[in-house]
């Protein structure tokens, strides 16, 4: 049969199988209950848990009047900027640093391998812990920051977290980059190792040497990885509560909240749910963009994580 | 001509000498280079848990960082306070424990169950439409979980799961499942249909294969993803602190930010109680890094 015969509409007829077979996909009748049946706990959890919540959290701030509220508070103001600058900042130089270090972390011998393992500690320990302690460090009168400077160089430090606005959300920004760029440098450390080392041999008998060498052999071949992590660190970043709450906890004086602990705040603090949910569905036109292309790049090509 | 002699005679040791000397130098430049990142990246990955455990070995509990780098009297008592429970916040500390431990392992074990029923039925059943529900789980990487708390909160007092442990067992499972269907489903690629075919053919069923094949076969990966369960529920803040309010519910996390309400508490008990809380997961993920890291690394990067 040669389908040159055929006009278009007979061949969308023709080549289009019966709706039951396309829902089952060529299951057939016991097979499918159980096909059903495995998949409908993962399908309540996420109707109930998921869903719902999502739903009731759209209800929630649905009042255009919250959104109005929020536009003239200045502390909401502040924290777009803060958002923006945190999401910005930390991702990129946590990206940037975690490639760079990568590279670093190929390097052979015992103490490149012994270093990697103390490297990735600030992944390993949970959150709460190293972010209380950082809190602790950057105490203005009797943190060990600025001890070490009095004892070692004489300088009286400022109050890192209690002072300055810029300087709190540069504390934060540096906490978030020390957590969580090693758990990016390992990602990408395990790309580059996953690159041909002939492709490497290929490049030298060509001439290529150090920066040549990054420019057109690593970079190509990790720059689709790289794009996935940094929208997928973007994402995480922008729910990323632990940094700011722990560390600089919002202050001073409120300056220093990003829309998740703001959110929290509002909801919690203030004890008004609807606010709170108003100031995070702020981060929806930043945040849908991000998944649509995170989707069809996951799609696309084989990256997972 | 009798410039010639040294001409020929010179030239070979001279210039392997002037071309050796910077190249031998500019490798010595950049071991120093290598060494001194190498130092620094140590300081940096370290300095907070040094600060943490220089403060809990302080008898007083206050950094006054003298210039030393380690206390003039380094004393284990903040530690034995938090074990047996001698402080005010710390009271219970071992139902706190054994609440965070529920937790942890109840979330591995619910997201294992389900995240390999789904991937077994993505992957393995050729289900179709099977590539909408393997978007759900995308979907929900992109909502924060520190956004739907606030939601979250109401909808398990209307679920009438207020202040229980489950609650945060739900809320733990709602994000580990993804990954874990996502991994799951990536490793799976690398077992043969034709052992599926086969057990098939053999009049096996659907959960038969599942039982005595797919997950015989999967375990690695459902090591990884277990484990990677385990270690978000432990270490996992905010559910906890908003989902359990009475005292008898409260998480070792719970308790540590407590601490960091109080105006006045005592530094060295909240430290050593926070490096109790760190060491499990820090130990477990030293132990089993290279499952870890085969679980997040696997399949995927290869491009």
């Amino acid at each position: 049969m040669s389908t040159e015969t055929l006009d278009g509409a007979e061949l969308l007829v023709r080549s289009r199988p019966p709706l039951q077979r396309i829902w089952r996909g060529g299951l057939q009748g016991s097979e499918y209950a159980w096909a059903v049946a495995f998949t409908v706990p993962y399908i309540a959890l996420f109707l109930a848990f998921v869903a719902y919540p999502v739903a009731f959290g759209a209800w929630l701030g649905h009042e255009p009047g919250l959104y109005a509220e929020l536009a003239e508070d200045p502390i909401y103001q502040r924290t777009i900027v803060n958002t923006i600058l945190y999401v910005g900042i930390g991702v990129n130089l946590k990206m940037f640093g975690a490639l760079l270090l990568s590279g670093f972390f190929m390097r052979r011998g015992w103490w490149v391998k012994a270093l990697l393992l103390v490297f990735v500690l600030p992944w390993a320990m949970p959150a709460l812990p190293s972010f209380i302690s950082i809190h602790w460090m950057l105490n203005g009168e009797w943190g060990l920051l600025n001890n070490f400077l009095w004892t070692v160089f004489g300088i009286n430090g400022p109050g890192w977290l209690d002072t300055s606005r810029w300087l709190a959300l540069g504390a934060v920004i540096t906490s978030h980059i020390w957590k969580w760029m090693p758990f990016w440098t390992v990602i990408l450390l395990a790309g580059r190792m996953a690159i041909p080392q002939e492709l490497y041999e290929a490049a030298e008998v060509d001439g290529a040497t150090g920066m040549t060498r990054f420019t057109h052999v690593t970079f190509p071949l990790l720059a689709n990885l790289y794009l996935v992590c940094t929208l997928l660190s973007t994402i995480f970043t922008l729910g990323d509560f632990n940094s700011v709450y722990f560390v600089s906890g919002g202050g001073p004086a409120l300056s220093t909240h990003v829309l998740a602990t703001l959110g929290i705040r509002d909801a919690f603090e203030v004890a008004r749910p609807e606010l709170g949910v108003a100031a995070v569905l702020t981060a929806l036109p930043l945040m849908i963009p991000l998944v649509l292309i995170l989707m069809r790049k996951l799609r696309t090509t084989e990256v997972t994580l | 001509m009798s410039l010639a002699a040294p001409r020929s005679g010179l030239p070979a040791a001279v210039w392997r000498r002037s071309s050796r000397r910077p190249r031998q130098r500019r490798r010595l430049l950049a071991d120093v280079v290598v060494w001194a990142l190498g130092l620094v990246l140590l300081v940096w990955s370290l300095l907070p848990t040094y600060n943490m455990l220089l403060i809990a070995l302080d008898e007083e509990g206050d950094t006054e960082y003298a210039g030393i780098i380690w206390p003039a009297e380094p004393t284990l008592d903040a530690f034995r306070v938090v074990l047996t429970g001698d402080y005010w916040y710390l009271q219970h500390f071992w139902l706190k424990f054994a609440n965070s431990l529920f937790i942890a392992l109840a979330t591995m074990l619910i997201t294992l169950a389900i995240g390999s029923l789904t991937a077994f039925a993505l992957g393995r059943m050729g289900l179709a439409r099977g590539w909408l529900l393997g978007n759900f789980p995308v979907l929900t990487y992109a909502v924060p979980a520190s956004f739907l708390v606030i939601p979250f909160y109401r909808i398990m007092r209307i679920y009438g799961l207020s202040d229980s442990l489950w609650a945060v067992i739900a809320a733990d499972v709602t994000f580990t499942t993804p990954y874990a269907i996502l991994i799951l489903h990536q490793y799976a690629k690398l077992i043969p249909r034709e052992l599926d075919e086969a057990a098939q053919t053999d009049g096996a069923t659907p959960w038969q294969i599942y039982r005595h094949l797919y997950l015989p076969l999967m375990a690695p990966a459902l090591a990884a993803v277990g484990m990677f369960a385990l270690l978000l529920a432990w270490n996992e803040y905010i559910y906890q602190y908003i989902l359990l309010t009475s005292e008898r519910k409260m998480t070792v996390a719970v308790a540590i930010a407590q601490f960091f309400d109080a105006d006045e508490a005592p530094w060295n008990y909240m430290m050593a109680t926070a490096i109790v809380y760190a060491l499990p997961p820090v130990v477990i993920f030293f132990a089993l890094r290279r499952w870890m890291l085969a679980g997040l690394t696997l399949g995927g990067v290869r491009r």
